[in-house]
């Protein structure tokens, strides 16, 4: 059985505009120790698809439906009580930017240590221990110090490895992190992946990765989601995605990502704005944007399919399966080209 | 240091509107068949027939704290600072000032109580549920604080529910710590307090559910709140430790500065109750000419203000790490 098996998740927001759907129906599973990416635009709903499974939307905007089967126990009609229990103790969350996520007045020490009083019942003692062992486990250095200094104390990716530490005090079996090296610089980032999965073999967690980044998802993830506008556009193993991809947003993906390429000046980029989605496209919502389109694109949305030789990959696209292994193997060699 | 600036300003000014002003306190003095021997008596005694530049630097000289640094002699020497004495009665104006003192002191911090006790729940909870009924009433509320003028609210209020009711006593002062006759002790002190505190909390109270709202509803919104609900923390908990923690910050700052404002805004209150506060003594003074006792309760309420501020300086960099001094 799956850790985590999200089924046809669908989250509304209503607005004062009318009602956006910021996810539309989206499955997958995580199972023990794996690593899942979620790619995809900003706004494509990766950030809501999480915080749903975490019962952090704003409670008054959002409606969700869905289930998402944690260890056979439905998140999404869970009792807050019971919902509590888990956040920060099975699953924990790490944000996007280290800079705001912390507060601001209280030590980092005291936040660490709230983090593990809240789940379990020990001493400030304890948890300050605890804690403490967290922040050498990040890398921190001079660590017993810094327990009793506050954020604004921390450059970037100090934060985040705080974020980091915090998250891990429970060793929960499940950790989610939603574009955690966005807000931080190129070298720190590769720190922080590194140590993000240097961790996940230590402490055993689950992980789902959300980024839009591909690169950071061909290095760390077993399984890949590709998203767009609020849909799985494709969805498979990393193998899967990176050497065989089914789906033209996915190679547009693969195509805007920089090259050392004399020949290029600029980065290939795919056309057009991601659909606003209170008024999301009819038929396949990638075809304003696509350079393959087709008349049916406009009209009929294509169902998340298998590929015909292997089941395990799903994608949706009308595009006949010939195309599409012509331009993915056209798309390969250009990259293969260009690195070697 | 700056303070020390702002406070010579702010006397040179009183100063200068006091000369500017087409009246004699010393004619005044010799009442209403002035002889011209008179007059000339009491200018001199009084000292306004000197320049305006040597009353201020007698002025001046009265209050430093530290005397006895002349060209020709050197002595220094500490002494009580001097206010002189009120040009109508003679009394010494310290003594004027600090009987009138306590009286504003008490409607200002407990005005300032008062609003506070109404603005906190009030703007917590329209915070946590916008557009609600109570937000809707309170939004209400709030609009008719700021619009309405303290004096007009505080003869509604003396009307209904002093004269009408009779509730609460529409006039007078209490002291705190000495009973005279039946009037005395820390109950008929705020009994005689409940109306003015009500009526000078009014537009302050307003004032402050709004920024309380504005403030609650921004710290809502921060990563750090949802952090701390995805580390699982309960909801009071996220509210007392991760959101009001950082909301009533600039809030903090806000009450040091509007208490200093408020001694100026207690005039209008003072005036409506029949309280003899600082605000009444100033109003006095001035209707009578009488400089020293105005500039007393000026150099007074400037004090308080700057005081105020250097206290809630200070206290800030207590409870806000970022700005701790080092």
């Amino acid at each position: 059985m799956a850790l985590l098996e999200v089924t046809d998740l669908k989250t509304y927001f209503r607005t004062d505009d009318g009602v956006v759907r910021a996810v539309d129906g989206v499955s997958f599973s995580v199972d023990k120790g794996q690593t899942l990416g979620i790619v995809g635009e900003s706004g494509s709903g990766k950030s809501v698809t999480c915080l749903t499974i975490m019962g952090l939307n704003p409670k008054r905007t959002a409606m969700s439906s869905g289930t998402a089967m944690w260890k056979g126990e439905d998140l999404l009609t869970a009792t807050p009580k019971r919902l509590r229990e888990i956040r920060g103790s099975e699953i924990a969350m790490i944000f996007q930017d280290p800079m705001t996520s912390l507060n601001p007045v209280h030590k980092i020490g005291a936040q660490l240590a709230e983090a593990m009083r809240l789940h379990e019942d020990v001493s400030k003692k304890t948890a300050r221990a605890r804690a403490l062992e967290l922040l050498k486990a990040v890398g921190i250095p001079r660590a017993e110090r810094r327990l009793d200094d506050y954020p604004h104390q921390f450059s970037g990716g100090m934060r985040q490895r705080v974020m980091i530490a915090m998250s891990l005090i429970n060793n929960p079996d499940l950790l989610i992190a939603d574009e955690p090296t966005t807000a931080l610089d190129v070298t720190t980032q590769a720190q922080i992946l590194t140590l993000i999965e240097k961790l996940q073999e230590e402490f055993g967690s689950a992980v789902i990765m959300i980024t839009h980044d591909l690169g950071v998802v061909a290095e760390i993830a077993d399984d890949v989601v590709v998203m767009y506008a609020a849909e799985v556009a494709e969805k498979g193993g990393v193998e899967q995605i990176f050497k065989k991809p089914h789906h033209p947003y996915t190679w547009g993906l693969m195509g805007s990502l920089p090259r050392l390429d004399a020949d290029v000046e600029r980065l290939v980029q795919i056309q057009g704005q991601p659909p606003s989605m209170l008024r999301p496209p009819t038929g396949c919502r990638f075809h304003p944007r696509c350079p393959y389109v087709m008349p049916i694109c406009k009209e009929v949305d294509p169902a998340l399919a298998p590929v015909s030789d292997d089941p395990g990959h799903l994608q949706s696209c009308h595009l006949d399966e010939e195309t599409k292994n012509r331009e993915a193997a056209k798309l390969l060699a250009g990259m293969m080209a260009e690195a070697s | 240091m700056w303070a020390f600036v702002l406070f010579i300003a702010v006397t040179i000014v009183t100063y200068v509107i006091f000369y500017a002003i087409p009246a004699n306190p010393a004619r005044l003095a010799c009442g209403q068949r002035a002889t011209a021997e008179c007059i000339k008596r009491a200018a001199h005694y009084l000292g306004t027939d000197r320049p305006l530049y040597v009353q201020y630097g007698k002025f001046f000289g009265r209050l430093m704290p530290v005397a006895g640094l002349g060209p020709n002699n050197f002595s220094p020497h500490f002494k009580t600072p001097n206010l002189g004495r009120s040009f109508t009665n003679r009394l010494t104006v310290n003594s004027v000032v600090l009987n009138a003192a306590p009286v504003t002191a008490s409607l200002v911090f407990g005005g300032a109580v008062f609003w506070m006790l109404i603005a906190l729940p009030v703007g917590i909870l329209s915070a946590l549920r916008p557009r609600s009924l109570l937000d809707r009433i309170a939004m209400v509320f709030v609009l008719v604080g700021i619009s309405a003028h303290p004096v007009w609210i505080g003869l509604l209020l003396a009307y209904f529910l002093g004269f009408k009711a009779g509730v609460f006593p529409i006039t007078g002062y209490c002291d705190f710590i000495n009973p005279s006759g039946n009037c005395g002790g820390p109950v008929q002190w705020a009994y005689h307090l409940v109306l003015p505190w009500a009526t000078f909390a009014f537009l302050f109270a307003a004032l402050y559910v709004r920024m309380i709202r504005a403030n609650v509803m921004e710290a809502l919104g921060e990563d750090y709140v949802r952090t701390a609900r995805a580390k699982g923390a309960p909801e009071w908990l996220v509210m007392r430790s991760h959101v009001l923690r950082n909301a009533l910050l600039p809030v903090v700052t806000m009450l040091g500065m509007d208490i200093g404002i408020a001694l100026g805004g207690a005039i209008f209150t003072e005036s409506v109750f029949g309280l003899p506060g600082l605000g009444k003594t100033a109003i006095q003074a001035i209707e009578n000419f009488d400089l020293p006792t105005t500039q007393g309760v000026v150099v007074f309420a400037t004090l308080c203000i700057i005081l105020l501020t250097l206290v809630v300086d200070l206290l800030y960099a207590w409870i806000d790490p970022r700005i701790r001094l080092t």
